[in-house]
C-alpha cells in the first residue's frame, strides 16, 4: 500500500556527524557486505571485472571542499548519503504497485523485491539519490536501516544496529528513535543543531545531519629559527655535505635546501 | 534526465492515439455513424494500434514487465497507477464506441454517449501521464504549470493531424479537420515557446550548499564511486545548451511547418501527409528535449552547482 501511514509509533533513523566522519568508507563497504546477503540480496555488481563496472550501493560517501565565508583556506567535509526514511516520502506515494511502503510501526521505508516492477519512478521522486536500481535483478534497492539486524534476536543487543553504525570507527553514525525526545539520538540532534537535508522539498527526513563544528586556528606553523652561524651549525653543514652523494646534493641544490643550513 | 527511447515512443505514440480516439469520439457525438465502415474501422484501428504500441513500449523499460499488472493497484496515491487504470478502462469504452460508430453493431443511439465517454477517458489518461511528471518536485522543469497542458495539447494536435491524413486517404478530407489541426498545432507551438522561456528565466532554487546544509561555497572534492552509477546514468543526463537551443528551434520549426502544411491541405488535401511527417518530427524532438533538459535536484550532490 503506497498511501502513507498517518503516524508511525517510532521514527527510527540515523544521525550522521559531519564533524567527525573521516570518509573511510567503512560504513559503505559494511553496508554492501551485509545487504548483499540480507533482505536486499543480492546487491548486484554489474560486470564487476569489466571495463565499466557498476554496482548497487545503498550508502555512498561524498567529499566536499567547503570554502567558508571570510576564510581563504578550505575544509574537507565527508558526507555519507543514504535513505533518510522521510516521514512523507514521495518515493512511496508515486509507486504504482505498492512495492514501496513506509512501515507504521517504526517508519522504515522499504521495497518489496517480489512486487517491484522496476519502473524507476521512485528514484526520480527522491531528491536525495537514495534509491538505486539493481540492473541484474531488475528491481529498486534502498537502505532498509538493516531491518534484518536491528530486530534480530540471534544477535547480542549491542549488535542490533545497522551495519554502517556498527562499522563506523569514529562514532560518526548513531542509530535510534528520533520520534522519542528523550532518546540519545534526539538529544544529540538537540545539542548539536542537527538539521534536515533539503527541508523545503517537504518530505520531512527522519535522518539528521550534525554540522561540522566551527574551526579552531591552533595549528599555526611556527617559522624555522634563523641561523646563528655557530660552530655546531657549520659542523652539521659540513657533515651533511660529506654524507650527500653527488647526485643527492645536486637534487638538494635544485630545491635550494642547502641555503637553510649554510645560511 | 536520461531520455529513454521506450518512454519517448510511449508518450508520443499513445498521445497521438488518444488524441485521435478522442476526436473520433467527438466526431461520433456530432455526426453519428461513420461515413463509411472502411474509414471508421481504419481510424479506430489506427487509434487503438498507436495506443497499444505505446503502452507496450512503456513496459520495455521495466525491470519486470511480467509484473506490470501490479501497477493498476495503487491508484489512490500514484499518478502512474492512475494512468494505467485509465488506459485499461479506456479500452472497453472505446471498443463499444467503435462497434457502434463503425456500424458493426447497430446501436446508433449509443454513438453519442459512448463517443463522449471515449473522449473523456482519453483526456483523463493523457492528463494522468502529464501529472506523473508534473508532480515530481525533484525536477523543476517538470514540476511546472505547463507540463500537463502541453501533454494534452500535443496529444490532441497529433491526433488531429493523423485524423486529417486518414480522412485524406479515404477522400473524406474536410476543412474543419485542417482548421482544428492547425489551431492545435499553433497552440502547442505557443505553449512550448512559453514553457521554454519560463524554464530559462526560472532562478535556481538550490545550490550544493543548500542541499548539503554546509555553509559557504561547496564543491565536490571526492566522488562516491569508482565509475558512473545508476543515479548519474538515470538522473545526470543533461543536453549541452547549444544542442538544446538548436533542437528547440527544430521542434518549433517542425510544429510551425506542420501547421502551414495543414493550412495548405485546404488547397490540396494530400499536404496533410506532409503535415503528419512534420508533426511526428516535432513531437519526438519535443519529448526528447523534455527529458534531456530536465535537471534533477540529486545532481547537486554529484557536482552540479545549481538546480
Amino acid at each position: 500500500m503506497t498511501s502513507l501511514p498517518a503516524t508511525t509509533q517510532k521514527k527510527l533513523g540515523l544521525v550522521i556527524d559531519l564533524d567527525i566522519c573521516v570518509g573511510c568508507q567503512a560504513c559503505a563497504t559494511s553496508c554492501k557486505e551485509w545487504n548483499t546477503q540480507g533482505v536486499s540480496a543480492p546487491l548486484s555488481d554489474d560486470k564487476p571485472r569489466g571495463a565499466e563496472p557498476m554496482g548497487t550501493w545503498l550508502n555512498r560517501i561524498h567529499g566536499y571542499e567547503v570554502h567558508e565565508p571570510g576564510r581563504d583556506d578550505a575544509r574537507i567535509v565527508h558526507f555519507p548519503r543514504s535513505c533518510l526514511h522521510c516521514e512523507t516520502p514521495a518515493c512511496v506515494t508515486v509507486c504504482p504497485t505498492g512495492a514501496s511502503y513506509k512501515r507504521a510501526e517504526d517508519g522504515i521505508v522499504l521495497v518489496d523485491p517480489e512486487t517491484c516492477i522496476g519502473c524507476k519512478l521512485c528514484s526520480w521522486a527522491c531528491p536525495y539519490g537514495a534509491r538505486e536500481y539493481d540492473y541484474p535483478t531488475g528491481v529498486m534497492k534502498k537502505c532498509t536501516l538493516c531491518v534484518d539486524r536491528i530486530y534480530n534476536e540471534n544477535f547480542v543487543p549491542e549488535d542490533r544496529v545497522p551495519a554502517c553504525v556498527k562499522a563506523c570507527p569514529t562514532g560518526a553514525r548513531s542509530f535510534g528513535d528520533l520520534g522519542d525526545e528523550s532518546s540519545a539520538v534526539s538529544q544529540l540532534v538537540k545539542e548539536r543543531g542537527g538539521y534536515d537535508l533539503l527541508p523545503d522539498m517537504g518530505y520531512k527526513p527522519t535522518n539528521k545531519y550534525l554540522p561540522p563544528r566551527a574551526r579552531r586556528d591552533t595549528a599555526v606553523v611556527e617559522p624555522l629559527p634563523k641561523s646563528d652561524g655557530s660552530a655546531m651549525e657549520r659542523l652539521f653543514a659540513w657533515a651533511d655535505k660529506l654524507m650527500s652523494t653527488a647526485k643527492a646534493s645536486a637534487r638538494a641544490n635544485e630545491t635550494d635546501l642547502s641555503d637553510r643550513l649554510e645560511g | 534526465m536520461n531520455p529513454a527511447y521506450s518512454v519517448i515512443l510511449f508518450t508520443t505514440a499513445s498521445g497521438a492515439g488518444y488524441g485521435l480516439l478522442a476526436l473520433l469520439g467527438i466526431v461520433g457525438f456530432n455526426h453519428g455513424q461513420a461515413s463509411s465502415m472502411a474509414f471508421g474501422l481504419t481510424a479506430m484501428v489506427v487509434a487503438l494500434a498507436l495506443i497499444t504500441v505505446g503502452l507496450l513500449s512503456s513496459t520495455f523499460h521495466l525491470g519486470h514487465p511480467e509484473r506490470a499488472w501490479r501497477a493498476l493497484s495503487q491508484w489512490r496515491s500514484s499518478w502512474l497507477s492512475r494512468e494505467g487504470v485509465a488506459a485499461v478502462l479506456t479500452y472497453p469504452v472505446a471498443l463499444a464506441f467503435g462497434l457502434a460508430w463503425t456500424g458493426l453493431v447497430d446501436a446508433a443511439r449509443w454513438i453519442g454517449p459512448l463517443g463522449i465517454a471515449t473522449a473523456v477517458m482519453c483526456a483523463v489518461t493523457v492528463f494522468c501521464t502529464g501529472k506523473i511528471y508534473a508532480t515530481l518536485k525533484t525536477i523543476p522543469q517538470w514540476h511546472h504549470g505547463l507540463t500537463v497542458p502541453v501533454y494534452l495539447v500535443l496529444a490532441a494536435a497529433t491526433g488531429a493531424v493523423v485524423l486529417a491524413a486518414i480522412a485524406t486517404s479515404f477522400g473524406r478530407f474536410q476543412w474543419f479537420q485542417a482548421a482544428l489541426a492547425t489551431a492545435l498545432l499553433l497552440l502547442a507551438l505557443i505553449l512550448k515557446q512559453l514553457y521554454w522561456s519560463m524554464i530559462d528565466a526560472a532562478l535556481p532554487r538550490h545550490t550544493t550548499s543548500s542541499a548539503t546544509g554546509l555553509t559557504g561555497s561547496v564543491r565536490q572534492w571526492e566522488v562516491p564511486h569508482t565509475n558512473v552509477n545508476f543515479i548519474q546514468k538515470e538522473m545526470g543526463y543533461v543536453v549541452a545548451r547549444k544542442h538544446a537551443e538548436r533542437l528547440r528551434f527544430h521542434a518549433a520549426a517542425a510544429l510551425g511547418l506542420a501547421a502551414v502544411a495543414m493550412m495548405l491541405s485546404l488547397a490540396w488535401a494530400y499536404m496533410s501527409f506532409l503535415a503528419l511527417a512534420f508533426a511526428v518530427l516535432a513531437v519526438v524532438t519535443e519529448r526528447w528535449l523534455f527529458f534531456a533538459e530536465a535537471t534533477h535536484v540529486v545532481n547537486l550532490f554529484y557536482g552540479r552547482d545549481t538546480a
